[in-house]
């Protein structure tokens, strides 16, 4: 199947498309043009069956068989003994804390890139299970992103590095110990001049001070850091126009317009989440009347590349190359009268969307907020703080304070330096502490080849990575569920780290390690990091400064998951007077007003939204998951426009295994930089810059383990190869050239169709306010229609009377908050023991999400105008379809309006998921969950039925959270209150756009957001009157450019 | 042509049409008899442990209260097994040289766990509450029998879930005073059926429909 007609079939639907009056949300660009083949695809619902089938059968032979399974299917749920017996194992001396059978929460932080957030850890009989937000915690209040979800199955990784290796044998740790020892004490004599540590930015109070330990023993040794995702022109930016060194804060909640250059800042990188919160508490929008919340909806611009979450929310989003949005920002800059020194930029065709911007940002000074991408060059940084500061900003939306990270500023100079020395030989003794710069340092400063030249090279990490390789000696790190510790979070506070679990390979912390080199003793990390904040509190504290005193401290710090008092004071600074002297003239002065030529391409480069820099790439749950604005999993791939594919000749691949449930074989192109080339799976993104090419990092890897690849069996191609550190984020002129070859990827966008029946439903706010029941009308014209038909509503079934003071459980979904950051999808893999498929699998459709995020866009596959996140999970219909069809009962209506699943009596027909209206049934094809792997089996969570082959499976509502609550609740003799049952979905989701309750009751949250008008259900037409709803999406367009 | 079957053989042919049917049912009732017995279920089948410990003596003649042992039971779906401190607080008093305790005395030094065999055991797809049931007055005799007078502890009932069924449609023929919930000798009054009734109403006890959803078990 080729798609040669593509593009006529698009040139005829946009034709389309212009007859109809409301908008038209479409999923994938297949859909819009509407193919045969995707047509006849999308009609089947497991298309990949037959291919999978190994030979044709006679009827006869089918029928034979069919008898015989049907004979069968009923003994596999039958076994004659009774259950196996197991051995009890009690307790000798039973710890105070623990009741068996009820877990037990325990606060902790988990340091990444951006700040620590502050995480609540549920530990079953001493085995962390689940990982939730620290509610109390500044940059989590209670929600997580994808990261911290999965940081749990990287705990149990049976691929992480289990000893010490030298030379790639095992070792002993006191063996590597002794051997830094003698090296150390051999460099002592000059002060330690040829040691160099290499770690990432340092975000924990204990190692800043052990590396002053250190550095004091060693005066003359170096620490330099690196982290991959530079941000070295963010902190330069801030150095020049301030003057020093500082962090940058945002008060999301308190800006009115939003002007994003280039920053994704609603994405799901790990730090984003308060931003989220604080952003989304302004778009809270419940009914059209003109009360606090609506009249102050915030209004977000977007200057982008790539389609990120950010864009994807905007009420406005332009789609640039990254190098024109200097041009852009410096237009906007100077409308709103800052001086630009250099070039005032010019907006070229987008001159009516600048000239609304600024007037917009001007008529909310101070209550607007400016801010730019790490991607940006020092110049856009520069110009937001100018706009923030010249329209008085700064202390209402805008806070600066010293930076959160101690030790060395994060620059690639610094990498540079130490790859420099090892190249002349002036470095004897290397300690590189959880970086892996062999894999992703840029490509000039030639690492690997630098570092080879060090006699005694030594790596601390939590996987036998590229560098790790390249190393003599290997230590294996305890991971961050293992170990003490303190991290701060983006605000300064500190969190203290404790051990949810003794480290599973006797693995020791960056922390531990650095003091041993400082002091040549061992000593455990707890005293370290307890005697780094007892001199805190020393200098704090002015009561009497006894070890109790300190001990109720530190275990009300340790319970609250934040130490009082340490987050950073605000710094008062103002933009030094020659701050525009740093503004060079850009070098192509025109910017985006001139055409870019037809053959110039860039190449823009950009963390990965699931795998993120490269260091997640081992876990399983982050690969399958479908990346929020692509839904690709398990690959990386060259992101372009449609345009732009149209001029490479790029088209859409065929089909690999059908359509609905698709992957899709796409053409392989070469990108070439100077001697630098990769060769790329070409991904078509409708609403991607033209003339621009985005590839994700953190693909590639010759060493990152079974999932995330390994020499042989590589996922995903390595951007990392392209980056040089003078051109970090974006190359302006790559050459691209289409291959023959073709490359497989797994997409989920069309899987899982529910064809396009009004499924999403917006409008702006304006709208809204004129006409309230814009979302529920849809329906009305339907009913209408249908009543003219059939003269009344046909019923098979008598009516579902709940008993009364039974819970009514609901859910509804908010569109207009949903940022699409997936925290959902993976927090409910870990809450509901979701097994991993892989690729070949997700390729045929077959992924086990208990709940999808769907993506929409409206509008034409050139000009997007809007792009729509819907989670869809089980709708738990009142009239569920599903319970119709079911052969053997195993899926029934629960008094309180579940849809039961029952594993035991599924027998695999899956007729119900034939049957679903919403395609959430998810089906075991194979023997997907992983029952073998020792430290795979601690990771389940024991209160939910680990599914087996031939099994349904959907999503329950968390029905064990369910079950909990009614017991704690009716055990006291109360009814449940509301808030008490928290889906996992819910509670990790960060703009708080999920919620659930007992429907019957009017004061609950669920109730209440269901008697919004903007209230609808999928599909309400079919009378499956699900318990799952939605609220519709509203927007906040600016009137001065709508119709443009 | 001659017959190829005698005669004799109409009545073996009606005999094995009939057979055959009546041999499909004699095999679908053994299938049922033997899931129901104690070969199926394993109830009644004493188990002999590491150390014979003696529910008869502790609870029947000393009349030990269970919750000093299942010290979780109100308040935990696991009941709770007694680590070795609880059986030292007596023995490191009463019976210190006893042969049959040595593996409790070895265990208390040694700081290893005595392994227990389990014997009541519910298939690993069956969520079972403990707390919740003994807070709503089902007795831990209903479904653990008398322990008192168990020298050797065995599993009372079947634990099929038809045995559980017929307790979740008619809640009011097992339920006891809550006061009476860890009386082991506790003898159902006449008048059980209204007494289980009222009691429903004062515990606020779900009805049928509700306990028999098959989440509140299965999940």
């Amino acid at each position: 199947m080729s798609r040669k007609d593509l593009a006529t079939d698009l040139a005829e639907l946009e034709q389309a498309l212009q007859g109809t009056s409301g908008r038209q949300y479409w999923r994938s660009l297949d859909e819009l043009a509407g193919t045969a083949a995707f047509q006849k695809l999308m009609r089947r619902e497991f298309p990949q069956q037959a291919d999978v089938w190994p030979d044709s059968l006679s009827r006869r032979h089918f029928l034979t068989l069919m008898g015989a399974s049907l004979a069968l299917a009923g003994l596999s749920g039958c076994s004659v003994k009774p259950a196996p017996m197991g051995k009890i194992v009690p307790y000798v001396q039973p710890p105070r804390e623990i009741v068996a059978g009820e877990p037990l929460f325990f606060a902790t932080a988990q340091p990444l890139p951006g700040g620590a957030v502050g995480l609540l850890v549920e530990s079953h009989m001493g085995r962390p299970t689940k990982i939730e937000g620290n509610p109390d915690h500044p940059a989590s209040g209670g929600a997580t992103s994808i990261y911290h979800q999965a940081s749990i199955l990287t705990l149990y990784d049976p691929d992480r590095s289990q000893t010490v290796t030298y030379q790639g044998r095992t070792r002993a740790w006191t063996e590597a110990l002794a051997t830094l020892r003698t090296g150390l004490e051999k460099e002592r004599d000059n002060g330690g001049a040829a040691v160099r540590i290499l770690s990432e930015p340092i975000l924990s109070p204990s190692l800043a001070r052990q590396r002053e330990r250190l550095l004091k023993s060693l005066p003359k040794a170096k620490w330099h850091v690196y982290e991959p995702l530079l941000q070295d022109a963010r902190l330069e930016a801030m150095r020049l126009a301030f003057g020093q060194n500082l962090d940058c804060h945002y008060a999301f909640n308190k800006a009115d317009v939003v002007l994003s250059l280039d920053a994704d800042f609603l994405g799901s990188e790990p730090g984003n989440l308060r931003w989220i919160a604080d952003f989304m508490s302004r778009r809270r929008i419940r009914t059209p009347a003109s009360d606090s919340t609506q009249a102050s909806m915030n209004r977000l611009y977007c200057i982008e590349t790539e389609v990120t979450c950010t864009g994807a929310k905007a009420d406005h989003r332009l789609a640039v190359r990254v190098q024109d949005i200097e041009g852009l920002a410096r237009a906007i800059a100077s409308k709103l009268g800052v001086s630009t020194a250099g070039s005032s930029g010019s907006a070229g065709p987008h001159e009516k969307w600048v000239a609304a911007v600024a007037k917009d940002l001007e008529a909310h000074r101070g209550r607007v907020l400016v801010l730019a991408g790490n991607r940006q060059p020092v110049a856009v940084h520069l110009l937001a703080h100018a706009i923030n500061q010249h329209l008085g900003n700064v202390g209402q939306t805008v806070f600066y304070s010293r930076p959160v990270t101690e030790g060395p500023s994060p620059r690639i100079e610094s990498l540079r330096e130490l790859a420099d020395d090892m190249r002349q030989d002036r470095v004897r003794l290397l300690i590189v502490l959880d970086a892996n710069p062999v894999y992703s340092a840029p490509a000039d400063i030639k690492f690997m080849d630098a570092l080879e030249r060090v006699p005694l090279r030594v790596h601390l990490g939590l996987y036998q990575d590229e560098t790790a390789r390249r190393c003599h000696w290997h230590l294996n790190e305890a991971h961050f569920l293992e170990t003490w510790g303190d991290a701060r979070a983006f605000d300064g506070t500190a969190t203290l780290m404790q051990p949810l679990i003794e480290p599973l390979y006797r693995g020791r912390s960056a922390i531990e390690l650095v003091a041993f080199l400082a002091t040549l003793q061992e000593t455990p990390g707890e005293e370290l990091v307890r005697s780094r904040w007892r001199d805190h509190w020393n200098q704090q504290t002015r009561g009497p400064k006894t070890d109790d005193a300190f001990d109720a401290f530190w275990k009300t710090s340790l319970h609250d998951g934040v130490v009082a008092g340490t987050g950073f004071p605000i710094r008062n600074v103002a933009l030094e007077n020659d701050w525009q002297r740093h503004l060079e003239p850009q070098a192509s002065a025109s910017g985006a007003s001139s055409r870019p030529g037809d053959e110039s391409f860039e190449l823009a480069f950009a963390p990965d939204p699931t795998v993120f820099d490269g260091s997640f790439a081992n876990n399983g749950w982050l690969q399958e998951c479908p990346k929020p604005s692509t839904t690709l999993t398990w690959d990386n791939a060259a992101l372009m426009s449609p345009d732009t594919a149209r001029q490479l000749g790029v088209e859409l691949g065929e089909y690999a295994h059908g359509g609905e449930h698709g992957g899709f074989k796409m053409p392989v192109v070469e990108l070439k930089v100077e001697d630098r080339s990769v060769l790329a799976p070409a991904w078509i993104v409708p609403g991607h810059a033209d003339h621009s090419i985005t590839v994700h990092f953190g693909y590639g890897r010759e060493s990152a383990g079974r999932v995330g690849g390994q020499r042989d069996q590589k996922v995903g191609f390595n951007a990392y190869a392209m980056r040089t550190s003078s051109q970090p984020w974006f190359v302006p002129n790559v050459r691209v050239t289409k291959t023959d070859r073709t490359h497989l990827l797994a997409c989920t966008q069309q899987h899982n169709l529910m064809e396009n029946r009004d499924l999403v439903r917006s409008a702006s706010l304006e709208k809204f306010r004129q006409k309230p029941d814009f979302a529920s009308e849809p329906e009305k014209q339907k009913e209408i229609d249908e009543t003219r038909r059939a003269p009344a509503p046909l019923e098979f079934y008598p009516p579902l009377e709940p008993p009364a003071s039974t819970p009514k459980w609901g859910m509804v979904i908010d569109l207009t908050t949903c940022v699409g950051c997936k925290a959902c999808v993976v927090a409910c893999q870990a809450e509901n023991n979701i097994p991993v498929v892989g690729k070949q699998q997700v390729a045929a459709g077959r992924e086990m999400h208990w709940i999808r995020v769907d993506r929409y866009v409206g509008g034409t596959a050139e000009a997007p105008a809007e792009f729509h996140f819907q989670p869809v999970p089980c709708m738990h219909c009142e009239r569920a379809p599903c319970e119709y069809v079911c052969p053997v009962e195993a899926t029934v209506h629960s008094a309180e309006g579940l849809n039961d699943m029952v594993y035991n009596r599924c027998v695999g027909t899956r007729f119900c998921s034939n049957n679903c209206s919403y395609k959430v049934r998810r089906f075991n094809f194979f023997h997907y969950a992983d029952f073998e792997t020792g430290s795979l089996r601690l990771q389940y969570n024991p209160d939910v039925t680990v599914r087996s082959r031939g099994v349904m499976e959907k999503c329950s509502y968390c029905v064990q959270r369910i079950r909990h609550a009614q017991i704690d609740a009716d055990r006291e003799e109360r009814p449940i209150a509301d808030g008490e049952v928290v889906t996992a979905c819910q509670a990790a989701c960060p703009a708080g756009a999920i919620a659930f309750g007992d429907l019957s009751n009017s004061a609950s949250e669920a109730a209440k957001w269901r008697s919004s008008p903007l209230n609808y259900a999928l599909l309400e037409e079919l009378g499956t009157r699900p318990r799952t709803t939605y609220l519709a999406a509203v927007r906040n367009p600016n009137p001065e450019l709508e119709g443009g | 042509m001659p017959q190829v079957f005698p005669r004799a053989m109409n009545i073996l042919s009606r005999a094995s049409l009939f057979g055959s049917l009546l041999v499909a049912a004699l095999v679908l009732w053994i299938c049922l008899v033997y899931t129901r017995s104690p070969y199926g279920t394993a109830a009644g089948v004493m188990r002999v442990q590491q150390v014979p410990f003696s529910h008869q003596h502790h609870v029947g003649v000393l009349g030990i209260d269970c919750r000093y042992c299942h010290t979780t039971v109100e308040h935990s779906s696991f009941a709770g097994i007694p680590p070795t401190k609880t059986c030292m607080n007596c023995h490191s008093q009463i019976w210190v040289g006893s042969e049959m305790l040595e593996p409790v005395r070895a265990s208390y030094q040694s700081q290893k766990p005595l392994q227990w065999d389990r014997v009541n055991n519910l298939p690993g797809f069956v969520y079972f509450d403990h707390s919740i049931h003994v807070n709503k007055g089902i007795g831990c005799a209903s479904c653990h029998g008398r322990i008192d007078e168990m020298p050797f502890t065995y599993q009372a009932k079947s634990l099929l879930m038809e045995w559980c069924l017929d307790c979740h449609r008619h809640p009011e023929r097992e339920i006891r005073p809550r006061a009476e919930v860890f009386n082991m000798k506790y003898q159902q009054p006449a008048n059980q059926l209204e007494l289980g009734r009222q009691l429903m109403d004062e515990y606020h006890i779900a009805n049928e429909t509700t306990l028999t959803s098959c989440s509140v078990c299965h999940r």
